[in-house]
Protein backbone atom coordinates (compact mmCIF):
# COMPACT_ATOMS: atom_id res chain seq x y z
CA UNK A 1 0.00 0.00 0.00
CA UNK A 2 2.50 2.62 -1.13
CA UNK A 3 1.26 3.52 -4.59
CA UNK A 4 0.16 7.12 -4.85
CA UNK A 5 -3.55 7.54 -4.88
CA UNK A 6 -4.20 4.71 -2.42
CA UNK A 7 -5.71 7.11 0.09
CA UNK A 8 -7.39 9.36 -2.47
CA UNK A 9 -10.67 10.35 -0.79
CA UNK A 10 -13.69 8.34 -1.82
CA UNK A 11 -16.03 8.70 1.13
CA UNK A 12 -19.45 7.19 1.50
CA UNK A 13 -21.60 5.35 3.99
CA UNK A 14 -22.45 1.71 3.39
CA UNK A 15 -26.16 0.97 2.82
CA UNK A 16 -28.08 1.09 6.12
CA UNK A 17 -29.16 -2.58 6.19
CA UNK A 18 -25.54 -3.64 5.70
CA UNK A 19 -24.35 -1.37 8.51
CA UNK A 20 -27.02 -2.61 10.92
CA UNK A 21 -26.32 -6.24 10.05
CA UNK A 22 -22.58 -5.78 10.53
CA UNK A 23 -23.07 -3.98 13.86
CA UNK A 24 -25.55 -6.58 15.16
CA UNK A 25 -23.22 -9.41 14.16
CA UNK A 26 -20.28 -7.73 15.92
CA UNK A 27 -22.29 -7.10 19.10
CA UNK A 28 -23.52 -10.70 19.14
CA UNK A 29 -19.98 -12.04 18.72
CA UNK A 30 -18.76 -9.79 21.56
CA UNK A 31 -21.51 -11.16 23.80
CA UNK A 32 -20.98 -14.82 22.95
CA UNK A 33 -17.22 -14.45 23.40
CA UNK A 34 -17.54 -12.94 26.87
CA UNK A 35 -17.29 -15.54 29.64
CA UNK A 36 -19.16 -13.56 32.31
CA UNK A 37 -21.98 -12.84 29.87
CA UNK A 38 -22.28 -16.53 29.01
CA UNK A 39 -22.41 -17.37 32.70
CA UNK A 40 -25.42 -15.09 33.09
CA UNK A 41 -27.24 -15.90 29.89
CA UNK A 42 -26.54 -19.61 29.44
CA UNK A 43 -24.92 -21.34 32.40
CA UNK A 44 -27.10 -20.00 35.23
CA UNK A 45 -30.48 -20.54 33.50
CA UNK A 46 -29.41 -24.03 32.34
CA UNK A 47 -28.18 -25.03 35.81
CA UNK A 48 -31.28 -23.71 37.57
CA UNK A 49 -33.62 -25.45 35.15
CA UNK A 50 -31.81 -28.77 35.36
CA UNK A 51 -31.16 -28.71 39.09
CA UNK A 52 -34.59 -27.63 40.34
CA UNK A 53 -36.43 -29.84 37.85
CA UNK A 54 -34.58 -32.97 38.93
CA UNK A 55 -34.14 -32.32 42.66
CA UNK A 56 -37.15 -31.35 44.75
CA UNK A 57 -35.63 -28.39 46.63
CA UNK A 58 -38.25 -25.72 46.09
CA UNK A 59 -41.93 -26.48 46.54
CA UNK A 60 -43.35 -25.50 43.14
CA UNK A 61 -46.90 -26.44 43.95
CA UNK A 62 -48.93 -29.19 42.41
CA UNK A 63 -47.89 -30.69 39.08
CA UNK A 64 -44.44 -31.40 37.75
CA UNK A 65 -41.76 -28.97 38.69
CA UNK A 66 -40.43 -28.60 35.12
CA UNK A 67 -43.83 -27.27 34.01
CA UNK A 68 -43.52 -24.58 36.69
CA UNK A 69 -39.83 -23.91 36.12
CA UNK A 70 -39.50 -23.80 32.31
CA UNK A 71 -41.62 -20.62 31.87
CA UNK A 72 -39.80 -18.95 34.77
CA UNK A 73 -36.40 -19.82 33.33
CA UNK A 74 -37.42 -18.47 29.92
CA UNK A 75 -38.31 -15.18 31.66
CA UNK A 76 -34.94 -15.29 33.42
CA UNK A 77 -33.18 -15.83 30.07
CA UNK A 78 -34.87 -12.75 28.60
CA UNK A 79 -33.94 -10.71 31.67
CA UNK A 80 -30.30 -11.92 31.64
CA UNK A 81 -29.77 -10.84 28.04
CA UNK A 82 -31.99 -7.79 27.57
CA UNK A 83 -31.39 -6.30 31.02
CA UNK A 84 -28.27 -7.55 32.80
CA UNK A 85 -26.09 -8.39 29.83
CA UNK A 86 -27.06 -5.37 27.79
CA UNK A 87 -26.66 -3.00 30.73
CA UNK A 88 -23.17 -4.25 31.58
CA UNK A 89 -21.94 -4.40 27.97
CA UNK A 90 -23.34 -0.97 27.08
CA UNK A 91 -22.04 0.55 30.32
CA UNK A 92 -18.51 -0.51 29.48
CA UNK A 93 -18.88 0.51 25.83
CA UNK A 94 -19.80 3.95 27.09
CA UNK A 95 -16.91 3.98 29.56
CA UNK A 96 -14.33 2.91 26.96
CA UNK A 97 -15.49 5.42 24.35
CA UNK A 98 -16.91 2.78 22.00
CA UNK A 99 -20.24 4.60 21.81
CA UNK A 100 -18.40 7.88 21.25
CA UNK A 101 -16.26 6.40 18.46
CA UNK A 102 -19.23 4.76 16.76
CA UNK A 103 -21.02 8.10 17.05
CA UNK A 104 -18.50 9.57 14.60
CA UNK A 105 -18.79 6.64 12.18
CA UNK A 106 -21.38 6.58 9.38
CA UNK A 107 -23.66 4.44 11.59
CA UNK A 108 -26.51 6.64 12.92
CA UNK A 109 -27.33 6.37 16.62
CA UNK A 110 -30.78 4.94 16.00
CA UNK A 111 -29.17 2.29 13.78
CA UNK A 112 -26.73 1.42 16.56
CA UNK A 113 -29.64 0.94 18.97
CA UNK A 114 -31.47 -1.13 16.34
CA UNK A 115 -28.40 -3.31 15.97
CA UNK A 116 -28.20 -3.75 19.74
CA UNK A 117 -31.82 -4.86 19.79
CA UNK A 118 -31.21 -7.32 16.95
CA UNK A 119 -28.22 -8.71 18.84
CA UNK A 120 -30.35 -9.16 21.98
CA UNK A 121 -33.08 -10.92 19.97
CA UNK A 122 -30.60 -13.27 18.27
CA UNK A 123 -29.11 -14.18 21.65
CA UNK A 124 -32.57 -14.78 23.09
CA UNK A 125 -33.48 -17.10 20.23
CA UNK A 126 -30.32 -19.12 20.91
CA UNK A 127 -31.13 -19.23 24.65
CA UNK A 128 -34.75 -20.23 24.08
CA UNK A 129 -33.77 -23.01 21.66
CA UNK A 130 -31.27 -24.41 24.17
CA UNK A 131 -33.51 -24.10 27.24
CA UNK A 132 -36.57 -25.46 25.45
CA UNK A 133 -34.58 -28.50 24.31
CA UNK A 134 -33.38 -29.11 27.89
CA UNK A 135 -36.92 -28.66 29.27
CA UNK A 136 -38.31 -31.15 26.75
CA UNK A 137 -35.60 -33.62 27.77
CA UNK A 138 -36.78 -33.15 31.36
CA UNK A 139 -40.34 -34.01 30.36
CA UNK A 140 -41.85 -30.56 29.82
CA UNK A 141 -45.24 -30.49 28.12
CA UNK A 142 -46.20 -26.88 27.21
CA UNK A 143 -49.65 -25.73 26.16
CA UNK A 144 -51.16 -22.50 25.00
CA UNK A 145 -51.13 -19.95 22.23
CA UNK A 146 -47.68 -19.37 20.65
CA UNK A 147 -48.71 -15.83 19.71
CA UNK A 148 -49.31 -14.97 23.36
CA UNK A 149 -45.86 -16.38 24.20
CA UNK A 150 -44.24 -14.34 21.45
CA UNK A 151 -46.00 -11.15 22.58
CA UNK A 152 -44.86 -11.69 26.16
CA UNK A 153 -41.27 -12.29 25.07
CA UNK A 154 -41.21 -9.20 22.83
CA UNK A 155 -42.76 -6.88 25.41
CA UNK A 156 -40.53 -8.37 28.12
CA UNK A 157 -37.48 -7.69 25.95
CA UNK A 158 -38.60 -4.10 25.37
CA UNK A 159 -39.19 -3.55 29.10
CA UNK A 160 -35.84 -5.03 30.17
CA UNK A 161 -33.91 -3.29 27.36
CA UNK A 162 -35.29 0.08 28.42
CA UNK A 163 -34.30 -0.49 32.05
CA UNK A 164 -30.89 -1.89 31.10
CA UNK A 165 -30.07 1.02 28.80
CA UNK A 166 -31.33 3.51 31.38
CA UNK A 167 -28.87 2.06 33.88
CA UNK A 168 -26.00 1.85 31.38
CA UNK A 169 -26.54 5.38 30.12
CA UNK A 170 -26.72 7.11 33.48
CA UNK A 171 -24.51 5.22 35.97
CA UNK A 172 -20.77 4.59 35.96
CA UNK A 173 -19.73 1.32 34.34
CA UNK A 174 -18.67 -0.23 37.67
CA UNK A 175 -21.92 0.83 39.33
CA UNK A 176 -23.88 -0.64 36.44
CA UNK A 177 -21.94 -3.89 36.75
CA UNK A 178 -22.72 -4.17 40.45
CA UNK A 179 -26.31 -2.96 40.27
CA UNK A 180 -27.25 -5.06 37.24
CA UNK A 181 -25.98 -8.22 38.93
CA UNK A 182 -27.71 -7.38 42.20
CA UNK A 183 -31.02 -6.69 40.47
CA UNK A 184 -30.62 -9.93 38.53
CA UNK A 185 -30.18 -11.85 41.79
CA UNK A 186 -33.07 -10.13 43.59
CA UNK A 187 -35.47 -10.59 40.69
CA UNK A 188 -34.36 -14.20 40.30
CA UNK A 189 -35.49 -14.85 43.86
CA UNK A 190 -38.42 -12.47 44.18
CA UNK A 191 -39.81 -12.47 40.64
CA UNK A 192 -41.59 -15.81 40.47
CA UNK A 193 -38.80 -17.37 38.44
CA UNK A 194 -38.01 -20.41 40.61
CA UNK A 195 -39.92 -19.57 43.79
CA UNK A 196 -43.73 -19.22 43.50
CA UNK A 197 -44.87 -15.69 44.40
CA UNK A 198 -47.43 -17.19 46.82
CA UNK A 199 -44.54 -17.90 49.21
CA UNK A 200 -44.08 -14.18 49.81
CA UNK A 201 -47.38 -13.58 51.59
CA UNK A 202 -48.74 -10.06 51.41
CA UNK A 203 -45.67 -8.82 49.49
CA UNK A 204 -46.72 -10.84 46.46
CA UNK A 205 -49.21 -8.16 45.36
CA UNK A 206 -46.33 -5.70 44.94
CA UNK A 207 -43.89 -8.28 43.54
CA UNK A 208 -46.48 -9.17 40.92
CA UNK A 209 -45.91 -5.72 39.33
CA UNK A 210 -42.21 -6.39 38.67
CA UNK A 211 -41.41 -6.93 34.99
CA UNK A 212 -39.88 -10.35 35.60
CA UNK A 213 -42.95 -11.44 37.61
CA UNK A 214 -45.28 -10.30 34.84
CA UNK A 215 -43.18 -12.13 32.26
CA UNK A 216 -42.76 -15.36 34.24
CA UNK A 217 -46.38 -15.28 35.45
CA UNK A 218 -47.74 -14.61 31.98
CA UNK A 219 -45.61 -17.32 30.39
CA UNK A 220 -46.65 -19.77 33.12
CA UNK A 221 -50.36 -19.01 32.71
CA UNK A 222 -50.08 -19.69 28.98
CA UNK A 223 -47.55 -22.51 28.80
CA UNK A 224 -48.55 -24.48 31.91
CA UNK A 225 -52.24 -23.69 32.27
CA UNK A 226 -53.13 -23.01 28.62
CA UNK A 227 -54.65 -19.62 29.47
CA UNK A 228 -55.69 -17.15 26.73
CA UNK A 229 -54.10 -13.73 26.21
CA UNK A 230 -52.57 -12.67 29.58
CA UNK A 231 -53.66 -9.06 29.20
CA UNK A 232 -52.80 -7.96 32.73
CA UNK A 233 -49.20 -9.18 32.45
CA UNK A 234 -48.85 -7.74 28.93
CA UNK A 235 -50.13 -4.44 30.32
CA UNK A 236 -47.54 -4.42 33.13
CA UNK A 237 -44.72 -5.20 30.66
CA UNK A 238 -45.93 -2.50 28.26
CA UNK A 239 -45.96 -0.01 31.14
CA UNK A 240 -42.36 -0.87 32.10
CA UNK A 241 -41.33 -0.69 28.44
CA UNK A 242 -42.80 2.81 28.02
CA UNK A 243 -41.27 4.01 31.30
CA UNK A 244 -37.84 2.42 30.73
CA UNK A 245 -37.39 3.26 27.07
CA UNK A 246 -38.80 6.74 27.60
CA UNK A 247 -36.45 7.50 30.50
CA UNK A 248 -33.48 5.95 28.65
CA UNK A 249 -34.25 8.06 25.59
CA UNK A 250 -34.24 11.24 27.67
CA UNK A 251 -31.44 10.52 30.13
CA UNK A 252 -28.97 8.32 28.24
CA UNK A 253 -25.53 9.95 28.10
CA UNK A 254 -23.23 8.73 25.36
CA UNK A 255 -20.02 9.44 27.23
CA UNK B 1 -6.18 17.27 -4.85
CA UNK B 2 -8.04 20.39 -3.78
CA UNK B 3 -6.09 23.56 -4.03
CA UNK B 4 -5.41 25.61 -0.95
CA UNK B 5 -7.41 28.45 -2.43
CA UNK B 6 -10.71 26.53 -2.30
CA UNK B 7 -13.09 26.65 0.65
CA UNK B 8 -11.39 25.90 3.99
CA UNK B 9 -11.78 22.36 5.32
CA UNK B 10 -12.43 23.66 8.82
CA UNK B 11 -13.45 27.14 9.87
CA UNK B 12 -13.88 27.94 13.56
CA UNK B 13 -14.93 31.40 14.77
CA UNK B 14 -15.20 32.62 18.35
CA UNK B 15 -15.56 29.11 19.73
CA UNK B 16 -16.37 28.84 23.45
CA UNK B 17 -16.85 25.72 25.56
CA UNK B 18 -17.26 25.69 29.32
CA UNK B 19 -17.36 22.77 31.71
CA UNK B 20 -19.02 24.08 34.85
CA UNK B 21 -17.00 27.12 35.87
CA UNK B 22 -13.95 26.12 33.84
CA UNK B 23 -13.61 27.59 30.35
CA UNK B 24 -11.89 24.97 28.20
CA UNK B 25 -12.13 26.87 24.92
CA UNK B 26 -12.22 30.64 25.11
CA UNK B 27 -13.03 32.39 21.86
CA UNK B 28 -10.93 30.23 19.59
CA UNK B 29 -10.49 31.05 15.88
CA UNK B 30 -8.95 28.52 13.51
CA UNK B 31 -8.93 28.10 9.75
CA UNK B 32 -7.69 24.87 8.21
CA UNK B 33 -7.04 25.05 4.48
CA UNK B 34 -8.08 22.06 2.39
CA UNK B 35 -5.24 19.65 1.64
CA UNK B 36 -2.11 19.29 3.72
CA UNK B 37 -1.63 18.93 7.42
CA UNK B 38 -2.44 21.37 10.17
CA UNK B 39 -0.99 20.68 13.60
CA UNK B 40 -2.81 22.00 16.64
CA UNK B 41 0.01 22.31 19.10
CA UNK B 42 -0.33 23.03 22.78
CA UNK B 43 0.27 21.78 26.30
CA UNK B 44 -2.15 19.45 28.06
CA UNK B 45 -5.32 21.25 29.03
CA UNK B 46 -4.93 23.91 26.33
CA UNK B 47 -8.32 23.03 24.81
CA UNK B 48 -7.07 21.01 21.82
CA UNK B 49 -9.21 17.94 22.32
CA UNK B 50 -12.34 19.92 23.20
CA UNK B 51 -11.92 21.95 20.01
CA UNK B 52 -11.44 18.84 17.88
CA UNK B 53 -14.45 17.18 19.48
CA UNK B 54 -16.62 20.16 18.58
CA UNK B 55 -15.35 19.87 15.00
CA UNK B 56 -16.33 16.20 15.07
CA UNK B 57 -19.84 17.18 16.11
CA UNK B 58 -19.41 15.37 19.37
CA UNK B 59 -19.83 18.42 21.58
CA UNK B 60 -21.98 21.47 21.08
CA UNK B 61 -20.25 24.84 21.41
CA UNK B 62 -21.53 27.27 24.06
CA UNK B 63 -20.81 30.07 21.62
CA UNK B 64 -19.21 30.57 18.22
CA UNK B 65 -19.48 28.72 14.95
CA UNK B 66 -17.85 25.65 13.45
CA UNK B 67 -17.98 24.72 9.77
CA UNK B 68 -16.42 21.47 8.62
CA UNK B 69 -16.27 20.88 4.85
CA UNK B 70 -18.77 23.73 4.67
CA UNK B 71 -21.26 21.97 6.95
CA UNK B 72 -22.41 22.25 10.56
CA UNK B 73 -20.93 19.28 12.48
CA UNK B 74 -24.03 18.88 14.67
CA UNK B 75 -26.91 19.73 12.32
CA UNK B 76 -25.34 18.04 9.28
CA UNK B 77 -23.78 15.14 11.17
CA UNK B 78 -25.33 12.46 8.97
CA UNK B 79 -23.88 13.98 5.80
CA UNK B 80 -20.53 14.69 7.40
CA UNK B 81 -19.78 11.44 9.25
CA UNK B 82 -18.87 9.33 6.20
CA UNK B 83 -16.55 12.09 4.92
CA UNK B 84 -14.58 12.58 8.14
CA UNK B 85 -12.23 10.09 9.80
CA UNK B 86 -11.69 10.28 13.55
CA UNK B 87 -8.99 8.93 15.82
CA UNK B 88 -9.79 9.47 19.48
CA UNK B 89 -7.03 10.12 21.97
CA UNK B 90 -7.68 6.72 23.51
CA UNK B 91 -10.19 3.90 23.57
CA UNK B 92 -13.18 3.68 21.28
CA UNK B 93 -12.84 -0.05 20.66
CA UNK B 94 -14.58 -3.07 22.24
CA UNK B 95 -12.19 -4.64 24.74
CA UNK B 96 -12.90 -8.12 23.38
CA UNK B 97 -12.79 -7.27 19.66
CA UNK B 98 -9.88 -8.61 17.64
CA UNK B 99 -7.78 -6.09 15.75
CA UNK B 100 -8.66 -7.36 12.26
CA UNK B 101 -12.31 -7.82 13.25
CA UNK B 102 -12.60 -4.21 14.35
CA UNK B 103 -10.84 -2.83 11.27
CA UNK B 104 -13.00 -4.97 9.00
CA UNK B 105 -16.09 -3.81 10.85
CA UNK B 106 -15.20 -0.15 10.39
CA UNK B 107 -14.55 -0.86 6.69
CA UNK B 108 -17.99 -2.46 6.39
CA UNK B 109 -19.64 0.77 7.52
CA UNK B 110 -18.22 2.56 4.45
CA UNK B 111 -19.08 2.34 0.78
CA UNK B 112 -15.54 2.30 -0.69
CA UNK B 113 -13.13 1.23 2.06
CA UNK B 114 -9.41 0.65 1.67
CA UNK B 115 -8.00 -2.86 1.40
CA UNK B 116 -8.04 -3.92 5.06
CA UNK B 117 -5.18 -6.43 4.86
CA UNK B 118 -2.86 -4.04 3.05
CA UNK B 119 -3.64 -1.26 5.52
CA UNK B 120 -3.03 -3.54 8.52
CA UNK B 121 0.23 -4.73 7.00
CA UNK B 122 1.31 -1.17 6.32
CA UNK B 123 0.77 -0.23 9.96
CA UNK B 124 2.46 -3.31 11.33
CA UNK B 125 -0.80 -4.84 12.53
CA UNK B 126 -0.57 -7.92 10.33
CA UNK B 127 0.85 -10.16 13.03
CA UNK B 128 -1.62 -9.19 15.79
CA UNK B 129 -4.85 -9.44 13.78
CA UNK B 130 -6.27 -12.18 16.01
CA UNK B 131 -5.35 -10.46 19.26
CA UNK B 132 -8.18 -8.90 21.31
CA UNK B 133 -7.92 -5.13 21.70
CA UNK B 134 -7.33 -5.27 25.46
CA UNK B 135 -4.23 -7.43 24.93
CA UNK B 136 -2.64 -5.26 22.22
CA UNK B 137 0.30 -3.11 23.25
CA UNK B 138 -0.34 0.61 23.62
CA UNK B 139 1.36 1.25 20.30
CA UNK B 140 -0.69 -1.39 18.51
CA UNK B 141 -3.88 0.08 19.97
CA UNK B 142 -2.90 3.52 18.66
CA UNK B 143 -2.14 2.18 15.19
CA UNK B 144 -5.40 0.24 15.04
CA UNK B 145 -7.24 3.39 15.98
CA UNK B 146 -5.40 5.28 13.22
CA UNK B 147 -6.22 2.56 10.69
CA UNK B 148 -9.91 2.78 11.67
CA UNK B 149 -9.83 6.55 11.09
CA UNK B 150 -8.59 6.24 7.50
CA UNK B 151 -10.10 2.95 6.29
CA UNK B 152 -13.27 4.65 4.99
CA UNK B 153 -11.28 6.89 2.61
CA UNK B 154 -12.30 10.18 4.21
CA UNK B 155 -11.64 13.67 2.85
CA UNK B 156 -10.66 14.97 6.25
CA UNK B 157 -9.20 13.19 9.27
CA UNK B 158 -8.91 14.38 12.86
CA UNK B 159 -6.08 12.67 14.72
CA UNK B 160 -5.98 13.39 18.43
CA UNK B 161 -2.41 12.80 19.58
CA UNK B 162 -1.81 9.93 17.16
CA UNK B 163 1.74 9.15 18.29
CA UNK B 164 1.34 9.50 22.07
CA UNK B 165 3.14 6.56 23.66
CA UNK B 166 4.62 5.19 20.43
CA UNK B 167 8.22 4.04 20.15
CA UNK B 168 10.31 5.90 17.53
CA UNK B 169 9.87 3.21 14.89
CA UNK B 170 6.09 3.13 15.20
CA UNK B 171 6.04 6.93 15.28
CA UNK B 172 7.86 7.09 11.96
CA UNK B 173 5.50 4.51 10.44
CA UNK B 174 2.62 6.73 11.53
CA UNK B 175 4.30 9.85 10.14
CA UNK B 176 4.89 8.12 6.79
CA UNK B 177 1.23 7.16 6.60
CA UNK B 178 0.15 10.68 7.48
CA UNK B 179 2.43 12.10 4.76
CA UNK B 180 0.93 9.70 2.22
CA UNK B 181 -2.56 10.75 3.24
CA UNK B 182 -1.63 14.37 2.58
CA UNK B 183 0.05 13.48 -0.71
CA UNK B 184 -3.16 11.80 -1.85
CA UNK B 185 -5.21 14.89 -1.08
CA UNK B 186 -6.58 14.11 2.38
CA UNK B 187 -6.75 17.05 4.77
CA UNK B 188 -5.26 16.11 8.14
CA UNK B 189 -5.82 17.94 11.42
CA UNK B 190 -3.58 16.59 14.14
CA UNK B 191 -3.25 17.60 17.76
CA UNK B 192 0.06 17.08 19.46
CA UNK B 193 2.18 18.31 22.28
CA UNK B 194 5.29 17.01 20.53
CA UNK B 195 7.22 19.85 18.98
CA UNK B 196 9.14 17.67 16.56
CA UNK B 197 5.93 16.11 15.28
CA UNK B 198 4.58 19.50 14.28
CA UNK B 199 7.91 20.46 12.70
CA UNK B 200 8.21 17.16 10.82
CA UNK B 201 4.71 17.04 9.37
CA UNK B 202 2.87 20.31 9.41
CA UNK B 203 2.41 22.75 6.62
CA UNK B 204 0.54 24.85 9.08
CA UNK B 205 0.82 25.04 12.88
CA UNK B 206 -1.73 26.55 15.24
CA UNK B 207 -0.37 27.12 18.73
CA UNK B 208 -3.12 26.82 21.31
CA UNK B 209 -2.92 27.97 24.89
CA UNK B 210 -5.60 28.79 27.42
CA UNK B 211 -8.37 27.88 24.98
CA UNK B 212 -7.22 30.24 22.21
CA UNK B 213 -5.00 30.11 19.14
CA UNK B 214 -2.09 32.36 20.12
CA UNK B 215 -0.24 32.02 16.79
CA UNK B 216 -0.74 30.30 13.46
CA UNK B 217 1.45 29.88 10.40
CA UNK B 218 3.97 27.59 8.74
CA UNK B 219 6.77 26.43 11.05
CA UNK B 220 9.15 28.76 9.15
CA UNK B 221 6.84 31.75 9.51
CA UNK B 222 6.37 31.11 13.20
CA UNK B 223 10.11 30.84 13.78
CA UNK B 224 10.79 33.98 11.77
CA UNK B 225 8.10 35.82 13.65
CA UNK B 226 9.67 35.06 16.99
CA UNK B 227 12.94 36.35 18.40
CA UNK B 228 15.69 37.19 15.91
CA UNK B 229 18.18 34.52 15.09
CA UNK B 230 21.80 35.07 16.00
CA UNK B 231 25.27 34.28 14.73
CA UNK B 232 28.22 34.28 17.10
CA UNK B 233 31.93 34.11 16.38
CA UNK B 234 35.22 34.88 18.03
CA UNK B 235 38.02 36.92 16.41
CA UNK B 236 40.68 39.37 17.38
CA UNK B 237 39.36 42.14 19.65
CA UNK B 238 38.35 45.55 18.31
CA UNK B 239 37.09 44.71 14.83
CA UNK B 240 35.52 47.55 12.83
CA UNK B 241 31.87 46.51 13.23
CA UNK B 242 30.60 49.65 11.50
CA UNK B 243 32.29 48.39 8.35
CA UNK B 244 30.74 44.96 8.80
CA UNK B 245 27.29 46.42 9.28
CA UNK B 246 27.54 48.24 5.93
CA UNK B 247 27.92 44.86 4.24
CA UNK B 248 24.96 43.36 6.11
CA UNK B 249 21.21 43.77 5.42
CA UNK B 250 19.65 46.90 6.89
CA UNK B 251 17.88 45.40 9.94
CA UNK B 252 20.93 43.50 11.20
CA UNK B 253 22.91 44.36 14.31
CA UNK B 254 26.44 43.50 15.39
CA UNK B 255 28.03 43.92 18.81
CA UNK B 256 31.27 42.95 20.54
CA UNK B 257 29.96 41.32 23.68
CA UNK B 258 33.33 40.85 25.37
CA UNK B 259 36.69 41.61 23.76
CA UNK B 260 37.00 39.25 20.78
CA UNK B 261 33.49 37.77 21.11
CA UNK B 262 30.97 39.01 18.53
CA UNK B 263 27.25 38.59 18.00
CA UNK B 264 25.40 39.34 14.78
CA UNK B 265 21.62 39.28 14.91
CA UNK B 266 18.96 39.59 12.24
CA UNK B 267 17.71 37.30 9.55
CA UNK B 268 20.50 34.80 9.76
CA UNK B 269 20.58 32.77 6.56
CA UNK B 270 23.24 31.36 4.25
CA UNK B 271 23.69 34.77 2.60
CA UNK B 272 24.37 36.53 5.87
CA UNK B 273 26.80 33.82 6.94
CA UNK B 274 28.66 34.16 3.62
CA UNK B 275 28.74 37.95 4.00
CA UNK B 276 30.26 37.71 7.48
CA UNK B 277 32.91 35.15 6.50
CA UNK B 278 33.78 37.09 3.32
CA UNK B 279 34.15 40.28 5.35
CA UNK B 280 36.38 38.42 7.81
CA UNK B 281 38.53 37.07 4.95
CA UNK B 282 38.90 40.58 3.49
CA UNK B 283 40.09 41.85 6.87
CA UNK B 284 42.43 38.98 7.61
CA UNK B 285 40.32 37.73 10.51
CA UNK B 286 40.01 34.05 11.27
CA UNK B 287 36.45 33.70 12.67
CA UNK B 288 36.66 31.14 15.42
CA UNK B 289 33.82 29.03 16.89
CA UNK B 290 31.14 30.24 14.52
CA UNK B 291 27.69 29.21 15.75
CA UNK B 292 24.29 29.93 14.29
CA UNK B 293 21.39 29.79 16.70
CA UNK B 294 18.18 29.09 14.88
CA UNK B 295 15.02 29.71 16.83
CA UNK B 296 12.92 26.61 17.02
CA UNK B 297 9.18 26.26 17.31
CA UNK B 298 9.84 25.52 20.93
CA UNK B 299 11.47 28.93 21.50
CA UNK B 300 8.49 30.54 19.83
CA UNK B 301 6.15 28.52 21.94
CA UNK B 302 7.96 29.45 25.13
CA UNK B 303 7.84 33.13 24.22
CA UNK B 304 4.13 32.97 23.48
CA UNK B 305 2.94 30.89 26.39
CA UNK B 306 5.74 30.75 28.93
CA UNK B 307 5.10 27.01 29.14
CA UNK B 308 7.19 24.03 28.29
CA UNK B 309 6.15 21.34 25.88
CA UNK B 310 7.13 17.74 26.07
CA UNK B 311 9.98 16.82 23.77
Amino acid sequence: MTATGTFAPKPGAAPLPRMIRAQAALETRMLLRNGEQLLLTVVIPTLLLTLFSSVDIVDTGKGRSVDFLAPGILALAVMSTAFTGQAIATGFERRYGVLKRLGTSPLPRWALMTAKTCSVLVTEVLQIVLLTAIAFALGWSPHGNPLAVLLLLVLGTAAFSGLGLLMAGTLKAEATLAAANLVFLLLLVGGGVIVPLEKFGAAQEVLRLLPVSALSGGLRDVLRDGAGMPWADLGILAGWAVLGLGAAGRLFRWE
Amino acid sequence: MRSASSEPAVEVRGLVKRYGTKTAVDGLDLTVAAGGLTAVLGPNGAGKTTTIEMCEGYRRPDAGTVRVLGLDPVADAAALRPRVGVMLQSGGIYAGARADEMLRHMASLHAHPLDVDALAERLGLGSCGRTPYRRLSGGQQQRLSLAMAVVGRPELVFLDEPTAGLDPQARHATWDLVRDLCADGVTVVLTTHHMEEAEALARDVAIVDGGRVVAQGSPEELCRGGAENTLRFNGRPGLDLAGLLKALPAESAAVELTPGSYRVSGEVGPQLLATVTTWCAQHGVMPDRITVERHTLEDVFMELTGKELRK
